[in-house]
């Protein structure tokens, strides 16, 4: 009998791509519902646009590439990428916003360097950096949380709102917008307000802003699933949030005044987020696992440092970018010992 | 980790980096005891079923042989003669299918049995080994044509010269690979055998302690093994945890010693040296009973075979036979695997013969191993390096394999991968990893040697350069020294007789002309001893001939500059 032959080995592979990306997407969910929660439809609204608009991108180039569409729009990385940026941006964005940010992100930092596992960069954080940049007071115009708002817009409003520009009556941008936690915490310190005085703003929470803190205990929750199904290591996550809260106790013990409570950090902004699902994007990440512990603690204590001291509030996407540059030479010096190199035990 | 290895002792164990969790189905071939098989109508015998030189025939068509008697051997260091697996007759001696990854046939010696299983005379059996010399050990094992039956098929006699003391002696039982149970097999049903080769090789290499290595997924053979231990001897069963590749030699040697085998170094180097059950058992017969090596034990196995199990097959038994005994095919197989699913390779054919490193035909169904879909990119997760049991790091070696930079690759130790099979299992992007590496480490070989090659063309290129230099510079010397004489005796040739001259000019024109026609006369005359020549013989001449012309042809080749 004659048969066809194939590489060893000759068992069916357990994993795959998408059921990779499908388990990032299902772990965001809990998270998403928290900010839709406190957020209102606007999150949604931003989430479906920017789903809709990556997954159209990607097909665009694969077929301008001459390639099959399904086998990678199956794959799920693009749908992966929006979610991501969706959960990032204000829920008010105008709409053309949210699709270029996902034109860019596809078209130029993903599929213009050969599509998935090639980006160096991540391609949500730099659609992200891309609008902040571009568009900083629509970027930076953050909806209260629910629990505080006057007044509650409306799905239609929001719709409306970010279709057309118009605003529901009787109310001025000002009156229905808010600075996210992390930009009053900034600009109270600069105008040298005392931390026990900041505080005293209704916006707070237990640790951190109110409402914030509670989506990010949401996305810790789908952070740590992930890392108990794999998904993710726990390197990158561990080593982001210890290089944040090390770099914040340090300063916060030295004046509790001046620096906010470890804490604060961690569960204002995107610091989870960060943390579980943005710097952990394996292909612009470390993937050895020493590398990963210096690469996740990098970009926490960077994440620190631009807050603190940079121009922005927030600086997670600025972090990850800036490390994502440093990624590969982190792999080349920390390659493990193979076996029978190096010292041996006697 | 410790475990209990005999009465009252236990033994550290170490982890090795990474491995798998696999499901072994071993089950499937350990429903029915060992069995044997009927003698097909004809067995190929490949003359290279080792690690060296080929063996050379030494029978010819139509020779009646008797089961154990040579058919073949080498005069090479590194080699393994074949025996007779039955009685019978040498029908032909002919190129046919061997297993083989390349799928290429190689030259084979065809017996026909004669049903009998007549034994020729053997050895005389070495009961008291213990008295006998470990070269006279050797030897035999060697005559017995004995090698690594584990799969590596490595000349054992000579992997039992080391050289070096040897501390532990490991005996290779762990099976690690799914499916197949033959050690298992062997273990439960001839522990006595296997207990007896350990005691031979441990006399043998005189080692301080001598490990039997079992995966604890075989609690019976473990049983079995432990029964026939003497309290008295240093030998010790340790039950092993089962994860694959615990059976790979640097492994084992990790998980029973915690060293490790140091890079394109021998496990003899550290004091270890590590021999499969089977290849133990072998030794047991060629010892104690003068049997050469010319069976082993084969698991038949998979959802393709309607009647898995282990059988003891002669060597040069054809796999289509075999399969036929184990009740052939069922459904609808689409591959054939020669070893186990992880590092076995893929038969084209089942027309191919049984080796001494066969232990396991398989015989999947599709759904059973189905085919990896189509790979795509990496998404660099990392899990290739998680599991490598080398700590290599697979996922930026394919990268580098890919991109043909072949430096790059064994940059990162691409020759410390063992090919375990370990990265691409576990690769959501199904990649075929292990195929990117072989194909790195052949590229590699071939431009180690391309660069051997143009090395040595490059020094005879020099030696050809210095030697035409300094034959120059002689003659320019030569030609100096002359002109100094001459200028130095102006007046003695001056004064030297002009007829004198003319004649002894004259008398050399006569000698050379003398020479000439002697060497004519010398070359017209025939050959000596060229007459009355056989075709045969005329026909060895001219390809003696030929051969010196074409290795005229190739020093002539050789001696050009490299481009």
């Amino acid at each position: 009998m004659e048969f066809p032959t194939h590489s060893s080995p000759h068992t069916g592979r357990p994993n795959r791509v998408d059921k990779v990306m499908l388990q990032v997407v299902l772990a965001l969910i809990p998270g998403t519902l928290a900010l839709v929660f406190y957020f209102g439809y606007g999150v949604l609204v931003n989430l479906l646009l920017a789903i809709g608009s990556a997954v159209a991108f990607e097909a665009l180039v694969m077929k301008l590439r001459k390639r099959p569409v399904t086998p990678v729009l199956m794959d799920l990385s693009a749908v992966v990428t929006a979610m991501l940026f969706a959960v990032a941006i204000p829920p008010l964005l105008p709409w053309w916003m949210v699709v270029l940010g996902m034109a860019f992100g596809i078209i130029m930092v993903k599929q213009m360097y050969g599509g998935l596992g090639y980006n160096p960069f991540n391609p949500a954080m730099a659609a992200y950096v891309l609008l902040l940049i571009s568009y900083p007071v629509e970027m930076t115009a953050w909806l209260p949380p629910a629990v505080l708002a006057e007044h509650h817009v409306s799905l239609r409003e929001i719709v409306l709102f970010k279709f057309t520009g118009a605003l529901p009556d009787d109310y001025t941008l000002d009156a229905i917008t808010m600075a996210t936690p992390l930009d009053v915490m900034r600009t109270n310190l600069d105008l040298n307000m005392m931390i026990s005085e900041i505080r005293t703003n209704p916006l707070w929470g237990d640790f951190g802003g109110l409402g914030w803190e509670w989506v990010g205990n949401w996305f810790l929750m789908g952070g740590i699933w992930m890392v108990y199904k794999r998904t993710i290591t726990w390197q990158i996550p561990l080593a982001f949030l210890a290089g944040l809260v090390g770099m914040a106790s340090l300063f916060w013990l030295f004046d509790s005044e001046s620096f906010p409570f470890p804490l604060f950090h961690l569960f204002s902004g995107g610091a989870i987020l960060g943390a579980f699902f943005i710097a952990t994007d394996p292909v612009t990440a470390c993937t050895t696992r020493t590398g990963q512990l210096i690469y996740g603690a990098t970009i926490g204590v960077l994440v620190y440092v631009i807050r603190t001291w940079g121009g922005y509030p927030d600086a997670v996407a600025f972090a990850v970018l800036l490390m994502n540059m440093a990624a590969p030479t982190i792999d080349y010096y920390t390659r493990p010992r193979t076996y029978g190199h190096g010292e041996m035990k006697s | 980790m410790y475990v209990e290895s005999k009465k009252g002792k236990t033994r550290e164990l170490w982890n090795f980096h990474g491995g798998l969790h696999l499901p072994d189905h071993k089950e499937l071939s350990l429903q029915s005891p060992l069995q044997s098989v009927t003698l097909p109508e004809r067995l190929v015998i490949p003359l290279q079923q080792h690690i060296g030189a080929v063996a050379q025939v030494c029978v010819k068509p139509g020779d009646q042989v008797l089961k154990g008697q040579l058919i073949a051997d080498s005069s090479a260091p590194v080699t393994a003669p074949l025996h007779a697996p039955t009685s019978g007759s040498v029908t032909e001696i002919v190129e046919h299918a061997i297993p083989h990854p390349s799928g290429l046939n190689g030259h084979c010696i065809v017996i026909e049995p004669d049903g009998e299983d007549r034994w020729a005379e053997l050895p005389p059996p070495i009961s008291d080994y213990r008295q006998t010399s470990a070269d006279t050990l050797r030897q035999r094992i060697r005559d017995s044509g004995i090698v690594g039956m584990g799969g590596a098929t490595f000349p054992s006699a000579i992997k039992l010269n080391p050289g070096k003391p040897i501390k532990t002696l490991i005996i290779n039982g762990a099976e690690c690979e799914p499916y197949i149970t033959c050690d298992d097999r062997l273990m439960r049903d001839q522990a006595a055998k296997v207990m007896d080769g350990a005691r031979i090789l441990q006399h043998l290499l005189q080692s301080e302690v001598c490990l039997i290595a079992i995966e604890d997924n075989k609690p019976e053979a473990i049983l079995a093994m432990f029964d026939v231990l003497r309290q008295e001897e240093n030998i010790e069963v340790v039950r092993i945890p089962t994860i694959y590749p615990s059976g790979g030699e640097k492994q084992l040697i990790h998980i029973l010693t915690g060293q490790e085998v140091p890079t394109s170094g021998l496990p003899a180097q550290i004091g270890t040296i590590c021999h499969n059950v089977s290849t133990n058992a072998a030794i047991a017969d060629a010892v104690l009973h003068g049997r050469p090596l010319v069976s082993r034990l084969v698991t038949v196995t998979g959802e393709g075979i309607k009647n898995p199990g282990n059988y003891e097959v002669p060597i040069g038994m054809l796999a289509s036979d075999l399969i036929e005994q184990a009740g052939g095919y069922q459904n609808n197989p689409q591959q054939l695997i020669l070893g186990g699913p992880m590092m076995g390779f893929d038969l084209s054919t089942d027309r191919v013969p049984i080796t001494k490193g066969s232990n396991c035909l398989l015989c999947p169904t599709a759904e059973e191993a189905p085919r990896p879909e189509p790979a795509q990119a990496c998404i660099r997760c990392g899990r290739c390096a998680d599991v490598c049991p080398a700590h290599l790091l697979p996922q930026q070696m394919y990268w580098h394999s890919r991109a043909k930079d072949l430096e790059k690759v064994q940059d990162y130790n691409l020759f410390d991968c063992i090919e375990c099979g370990c990265c691409s299992h576990v690769c959501p992007s199904h990649i075929p990893l292990v195929h990117y590496f072989r194909y790195a480490k052949a590229e590699s070989w071939a431009l180690e040697q391309e660069r051997r090659e143009s090395e040595r063309a490059k020094q005879r290129h020099d030696f050809r350069i210095a030697r035409l230099e300094r034959l120059e510079a002689e003659r320019k010397a030569r030609l100096r020294k002359k002109k100094e004489s001459l200028n130095a005796k102006p007046a003695a040739k001056k004064a030297a007789p002009k007829k004198d001259d003319k004649a002894s000019k004259q008398a050399a024109i006569q000698a050379a002309m003398k020479r000439a026609a002697e060497k004519k006369a010398k070359q017209s005359q025939t050959p000596k001893n060229t007459e009355n020549l056989t075709a045969a013989q005329q026909a060895q001449i001219e390809a003696v001939d030929e051969r010196r012309k074409s290795a005229a042809k190739v020093r002539e080749n050789h001696s050009e500059p490299p481009a």
